[in-house]
């Protein structure tokens, strides 16, 4: 019996919460992958992307509630993203053509790049403040739980509760669906291997007659559809608030980097782990072990190996280590 | 710098008039930078196989991207059946039907076989399964390999791969850039009975060779250049017999 409650314990506080989390970051470490795969450079303002696909999203889902739409235990933001992900496109492809295209014709180094997109980054960042605020902001809607900790509790008859959110739930499910989405598109359809083909050899896709343009501006509309996703189901867990957004930037950063650069499995891989690490190093095992060990061992302590404030601390750690020893990630991506 | 003439160098100009592809006393460098090219001349007729062969830096595979559009020339034009391509690019080119596998970097490497030809045909919108059928049958192992990453292929194989992919758009001119480089001598010897097959089927061929001998057992016509100009124009048996160019280009 203890050691169920220890293993729900442990599902309920690290490995819900991660899987989670890890799906969030998937979603946004696969976007900076795919711009550093076909634009070939890292997009600071990828966090402050997130944001503003949040805040669109938010917008139109105010707008729906405010009119009486709801999708009954479902938040009604997922009926919102279309919306978002568009005006989050307009204003990505607005960027590249204002600001990235001038670069790209001079055929800038990816440095000149990476502090090009701090740039936008700022500016994204302060138009973001500018509508919306810079407080939290309540958008999520519909059924709070799919199983609460207490009918878990009434149900098997354990000490130890098993919440599972609906925000947890549909970020797992939208996220799943968006990955295979995007790998079909990849591997399957005409436009999506040339995006492939240009990521892997520009000169040769040049050769080909694949038009760059084309592709960079697709990628762009794929990015802005995934960071809205990623930005919007971060929301609906965690609450939205445009700084979190910014310091998003570091653990998306580290996953596709540990990951490998350009890969989008790796991109996945790399945010389950940054997740799991983060998760567990900073999660108090204080709980979990008195339940498995014996009285006379019980740990005085909270069993926490770093404090949640120093999280950040742990993807920082990840992406020193994996730079020092495998530059090119786990899935061999671009060395960096 | 003058053209070096021989005594052949007037009958082959005479076929050079009625050539598919000429680029005609070509003079130009990269960029903004010193020429590099000086009236250099390169033309390949109908089916045939012309290859470029002399000495380091003396400009071949230069000659051969300045007739692919890949440098700006600021003498000379290039023309393909008997139309000025001279101020098109090297996309352009492609859509003309001109086909370039260049020396290094030629394949897509994360992406398999097939995909590798489905992507030379990109600008084709009919089926293209029946040209992906003859590059296969033309290279057999390709076949095995379709599903392969092209990256892991063996070099010999990759060079398969570079041709089968400029193959794709049908192309009247395909030009290969150092095919036999870095591949065992008997894989240079398939590469080109490959090659030669894909002259037969009326595909003119141009290429640049370090392998000269070998190269030009199997040419057409031959061009010897000399810092970036024509030294020697022939044809490959007569290039070969000449003792001059035995002893000066081919070691003896």
């Amino acid at each position: 019996m203890d050691l169920l409650n220890a293993v729900v314990a442990l599902l309920n506080f690290v490995i819900v919460p991660a899987v989670a989390y890890g799906s969030q970051l998937a979603l946004g470490a696969l976007g900076v992958t795919l711009i550093y795969g076909i634009l070939r450079f890292s997009n600071f303002a990828h966090g402050d992307t997130m944001a503003f696909g949040a805040m669109a999203t938010i917008l139109a889902t105010w707008g729906l509630q405010a009119g009486g739409v709801s999708l009954g235990p479902l938040p009604t933001a997922l009926l919102a993203l279309p919306v978002g992900i568009a005006a989050t496109a307009l204003l990505v492809l607005a960027t590249d053509k204002l600001v990235y295209k001038f670069y790209r014709a001079q055929k800038a180094k990816p440095v000149i790049l990476v502090i090009v997109s701090m740039g936008v980054m700022f500016v994204m960042n302060g138009l973001v403040r500018f509508i919306i605020g810079v407080d939290d902001q309540q958008f999520a809607d519909g059924a709070r739980f799919v199983i609460s900790a207490r009918d878990f509790r009434e149900m098997t008859g354990l000490d130890e509760g098993l919440a599972i959110r609906t925000a947890t739930v549909i970020t797992v499910v939208v996220a799943g669906i968006c990955v295979a989405a995007l790998f079909w598109f990849l591997n399957h359809t005409r436009t999506g291997k040339s995006m492939r083909a240009f990521s892997d050899n520009e000169d040769l896709a040049l050769l080909s007659g694949i038009n760059p343009e084309r592709v960079v501006a697709i990628t762009w509309i794929i990015v802005a559809a995934l960071a809205t996703i990623a930005g919007v189901l971060y929301g609906l867990d965690k609450g939205f608030k445009p700084f979190t957004y910014f310091q998003l930037l570091l653990p998306i950063f580290a996953a596709a980097i540990v990951g490998g650069l350009g890969s989008p499995l790796g991109a996945i891989a790399g945010g389950f782990l940054i997740a799991f690490s983060e998760v567990t190093i900073t999660y108090a095992f204080k709980k979990v072990a008195t339940y498995v060990l014996p009285e006379a061992l019980e740990p005085q302590g909270l069993v926490q190996l770093l404090s949640t404030d120093y999280k950040f601390a742990v993807s920082f750690a990840i992406l020193v280590v994996v730079l020092l020893f495998r530059p090119t990630g786990l899935f061999q991506g671009k060395a960096v | 710098m003058s053209t070096l003439t021989d005594p052949g160098d007037m009958a082959v100009k005479d076929r050079e008039a009625d050539a598919f592809l000429i680029g005609d006393s070509m003079t130009g460098g990269y960029g903004s930078g010193a020429d590099i090219l000086h009236g250099c001349t390169i033309a390949v007729s109908k089916g045939e196989i012309a290859v470029i062969v002399g000495p380091n830096g003396a400009g071949k595979s230069t000659a051969m991207k300045a007739v692919f559009g890949m440098l700006n020339l600021r003498e000379g034009s290039v023309r393909l059946n008997g139309e000025d391509i001279t101020s098109l690019s090297p996309q352009d080119r492609v859509a003309k039907g001109m086909a370039f596998v260049p020396q290094t970097s030629n394949i897509f490497t994360s992406m398999t076989v097939e995909e590798n030809l489905e992507m030379g045909a990109f600008l084709r919108r009919d089926d293209i399964r029946g040209t992906i059928e003859q590059v296969y049958d033309l290279f057999p192992i390709l076949r095995d390999k379709r599903r392969q990453a092209a990256g892991e292929l063996s070099g010999g194989q990759r060079q398969q791969v570079a041709v089968g992919r400029a193959l794709m758009t049908q192309p009247t001119v395909l030009m290969l850039d150092e095919p036999t480089a870095g591949v065992s001598p008997i894989v240079m010897d398939e590469l080109f009975d490959r090659i030669i097959e894909v002259a037969r089927t009326g595909i003119s061929i141009l290429m640049v060779e370090q392998n000269a001998r070998q190269a030009l057992e199997i040419a057409d016509k031959g061009y010897v250049l000399v810092q970036g100009g024509n030294a020697y124009t022939d044809t490959g048996k007569a290039l070969l017999a000449d003792p001059e160019v035995r002893r000066t280009f081919l070691g003896g």
